[in-house]
């Protein structure tokens, strides 16, 4: 428990992931951990870039994670994984949605979406795991649950039990949508071998 | 037992064990969720949206006056327009403990300015606290409570965006009810600041400032650490919290209360450690006042922009001998497309900026939600200044150019509510022709969707009485208004022509609610006829999120069916008529 676990969320606005770093930083609380994690609201319903900070272990100061000691960045959009990636140390771990959001100055034309983001990525990092997130979830039965099944796989790589991952996720979802978060988070965690 | 809280959800729970009855705020980044989280888990208080930052002081000084504690908030900016009240509360003194707390935005993720409120703290004469996470939120809050009733005097608690939009663990405790009893009881002398009175509280003021400084020496939060005495920190706030991070091996002392200063305590800190350093971020606020104490400092921090624990050990980097610090790998530049924030598809202010724009008219703008008009493609707002400016300016304009016929004002309805309508009044007043367009949407969309006095319903969830702007506008003595529907172009555009041409002030006001308060789903959405579609991207104009052009080989568009909100703006646009709506 001595060592200091440092994650980034990264992607964009309305992807879920203020939801997802609410229940990774409430289930690593639960697990017995000191947590802190600090994100920015506000635009973040409006398609801009957004980013959360988690850290936990022992005793935490900073709530930001600082350059080169990210051990895990979870990335939901593959532009965003790359913008942030810098943040990650040589042996974290990557873990990106293979999904392409343009952003607005890729739409009216004044910037182009960078090519071949996989191998930008896995030329620099030793792990980097693509996951489908968005096929998982048509697969669950409910669209919106990407976001669950993005935590499922990155919930192979904390230091945090299984049944609070569930307990969490149950917690924090609508009643309605329990089953298909569930399935979501399953199949998130059989992707990491 | 302890709760995951963020600083401002702590700040909530920490009014509410003071024994708080009333809280009042107006809304802004990153502050909200305080007043947000008081009306949502805890009933005892009562809660409220005031119109603007000033009077929700104002409610808060006559509760306080009425014996009650009370919690005031809002983002820096919001000070400035509260600081009326606030610098004469400083003379009346309190009844009841009285908490301002305001939340600060260094590196301005959602503010148009990233002034330094502890400013306000040493201007007013006033103690401030700064809590480092959210456990010393909740805690300071309270101790707020105490001193500001212990020293008849309103407090300051200031925190910063990472302190209100960080999480961390909270110890839970009970309410306790405030003993002062809840009456009204004259006494002019304390409360009537006619210029007799006043020059005897000032008097008051000094004097408490005096008690406050020798508090300050005592206080527990004040706390001197001293480890390795090569470096000495002297620092407050999310600062702190950097400091350990970076040199965990440091001297620190960590001020809680950061006016006044506890000057003897510096004196002796500074005496313990070789080399003395102030981390603070923004204005060299503590190192000013530490040098004209005569002792040697060197500031550190950055004027402009956000502190972060990167830029501290960069800093630190070649400065420290043997003491354990953190290397940061360097951010390598890549060039990467921004990703700015859109307006939403389908948000109905989009299309006044398009049209707008057609019309290359001068537009004075506001804040909200509606200030992205001035990103591209739509490149349509002139000024933006702070809450109201828009009305204030466009007459300026007017009055200096002699023209009214190509300039608009252009503001949201809670931002005219907060601080256009007496810009309207100056505008009847001195004999305007311009066109205020008020983009009623029905909420404050930029800061979360809160209520205001135009919706109709209260923090606390009741329904009231609406603010109707047309009846006011009338009321005021504005002969030509007009309601129009955003969606039809048509329409808007007839109803901007004759506004801006005409020989009277005209008041337009677009009807259509905010997209992300819609309930109902949606009937229709748009569809691209690729056949007769002709790649003259005309619709892209309209910077919509959801159109986007098909390839770089194929210039015709496509519109994400997921996205689409089925406003149909896009199809009046398109000249071939190739947007077509589909039944969902
Ligand atoms: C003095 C001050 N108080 C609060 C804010 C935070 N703030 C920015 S815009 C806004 C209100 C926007 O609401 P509205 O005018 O209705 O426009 P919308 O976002 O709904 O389009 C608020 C509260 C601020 N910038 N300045």
């Amino acid at each position: 428990m001595d060592k200091v676990t440092n994650l980034i969320l990264t992607g964009v606005g309305g992807q879920g992931i203020l939801t997802a770093s609410e229940i990774i930083s409430e289930a690593a609380a639960q697990a017995g951990h000191d947590v802190k994690k600090s994100e920015i609201h506000g635009m973040s319903q409006r398609g801009g870039s957004v980013n959360s900070h988690i850290r936990f272990g022992e005793k935490i100061y900073s709530p930001l994670v600082i350059k080169g000691e990210c051990d895990l960045l979870l990335a939901f959009e593959k532009l965003e994984a790359l913008r942030m990636a810098d943040f990650v140390k040589e042996d974290g771990n990557i873990i990106v949605n293979r999904q392409q959001i343009n952003p607005s100055t890729v739409i009216n034309g004044t910037a182009k979406y960078p090519e071949n983001i996989e191998d930008k990525l896995t030329s620099k990092y030793k792990s980097v795991i693509f996951i489908d997130a968005l096929n998982i979830a048509k697969e669950s039965g409910n669209i919106r649950t990407a976001n669950t099944a993005m935590l499922g796989a990155a919930s192979k790589l904390l230091n945090i039990p299984a049944d609070i991952w569930i307990d969490v996720i149950r917690m924090r979802v609508p009643e309605r949508a329990i089953e298909a978060n569930m399935k979501s988070f399953q199949m998130g965690l059989d992707i990491i071998k | 037992m302890k709760k995951l809280l963020s600083g401002n959800e702590a700040v909530a729970r920490g009014a509410y064990e003071s024994g708080v009855i009333v809280a009042s705020a107006y809304p802004g980044t990153p502050s909200t969720e305080i007043l947000e989280t008081v009306a949502a888990e805890y009933p005892e208080i009562y809660a409220e949206w005031s119109p603007n930052e000033k009077v929700a002081f104002e409610v808060g000084v006559g509760a306080s006056f009425a014996g009650a504690r009370v919690l005031v908030t809002m983002k820096h900016v919001g000070v400035n327009v509260a600081a009326d009240p606030l610098f004469t509360m400083s003379y009346t003194g309190v009844k009841g403990g009285f908490v301002l707390l305001c939340a600060g935005d260094p590196g301005m993720h959602s503010s148009q300015n990233e002034q330094d409120n502890r400013n306000y703290a040493k201007f007013a004469k006033i103690p401030m606290l700064e809590p480092s996470d959210s456990q010393e939120a909740k805690e300071f809050v309270k101790m707020g409570f105490s001193i500001s009733e212990q020293y008849d005097t309103p407090i300051i608690v200031r925190i910063t965006t990472r302190i209100a939009h960080s999480k961390s663990l909270v110890e839970m405790e009970d309410r306790v009810e405030s003993e002062i009893p809840l009456e009204f009881v004259k006494e002019p002398r304390k409360f009537v600041m006619i210029p007799a009175h006043g020059r005897l509280r000032h008097v008051v003021v000094e004097d408490r400032l005096k008690k406050l400084k020798e508090f300050s020496e005592e206080i527990p939060i004040q706390k001197m650490e001293i480890k390795n005495p090569k470096i000495g920190i002297i620092t407050s706030g999310i600062s702190y919290q950097y400091c350990q991070e970076v040199l965990p091996e440091a001297s620190v002392l960590k001020l809680g209360m950061t006016n006044p200063i506890p000057k003897d305590m510096i004196r002796d800190f500074a005496g313990k450690v070789e080399k003395l350093f102030v981390v603070e971020e923004l204005d060299p606020f503590l190192e000013d006042q530490i040098l004209q104490m005569g002792i040697s400092v060197q500031g550190v921090g950055k004027l402009t922009g956000e502190l972060s624990p990167d830029y501290l050990a960069e800093f630190f980097q070649n400065k420290v001998e043997d003491m354990k610090i953190i290397h940061p790998t360097p951010s390598e530049k890549m060039n990467l497309p921004a990703r700015p924030p859109a307006m939403c598809a389908g948000c109905p202010h989009r299309s006044v900026f398009y049209t707008l724009k057609r019309k290359k008219l001068t537009v004075t703008g506001d804040i909200g939600c509606y200030t992205l008009g001035v990103l591209p493609p739509l490149e349509t707002m002139d000024t933006c200044v702070c809450m109201g400016a828009s009305v204030g300016s466009a007459l300026g304009i007017e009055k200096a150019t002699g023209r009214s016929d190509n300039v608009v004002a252009v503001i949201g309805d809670s931002t005219f509510v907060h601080s256009g309508i007496t810009g309207l009044v100056d505008m009847v007043y001195n004999k305007s022709r311009g066109t205020v367009i008020i983009l009623d949407n029905d909420t404050t969309a930029m800061t979360g969707r809160q209520e205001h006095p135009g919706t109709g319903v209260t923090l606390m969830g009741e329904e009231t009485k609406r603010t109707d702007f047309i009846k006011l506008a009338k009321a005021l003595g504005v002969e030509n208004t007009e309601v129009v529907n955003p969606y039809d172009l048509e329409a808007l555009d007839k109803a901007i022509d004759k506004a801006v041409n005409s020989d009277e002030l005209s008041v337009i006001v677009t009807n259509q609610p905010c997209l992300l308060l819609r309930r109902e789903k949606r009937t229709q959405i748009a569809e691209v006829d690729l056949a007769s579609c002709i790649g003259c991207q005309l619709c892209l104009r309209l910077g919509c999120p959801a159109i986007s052009v098909i390839s770089s080989d194929n210039k015709k568009v496509k519109i994400d069916s997921m996205l689409c909100s089925g406003c149909m703006v896009c199809a009046d646009v398109c000249k071939s008529k190739a947007i077509i709506s589909i039944s969902v």
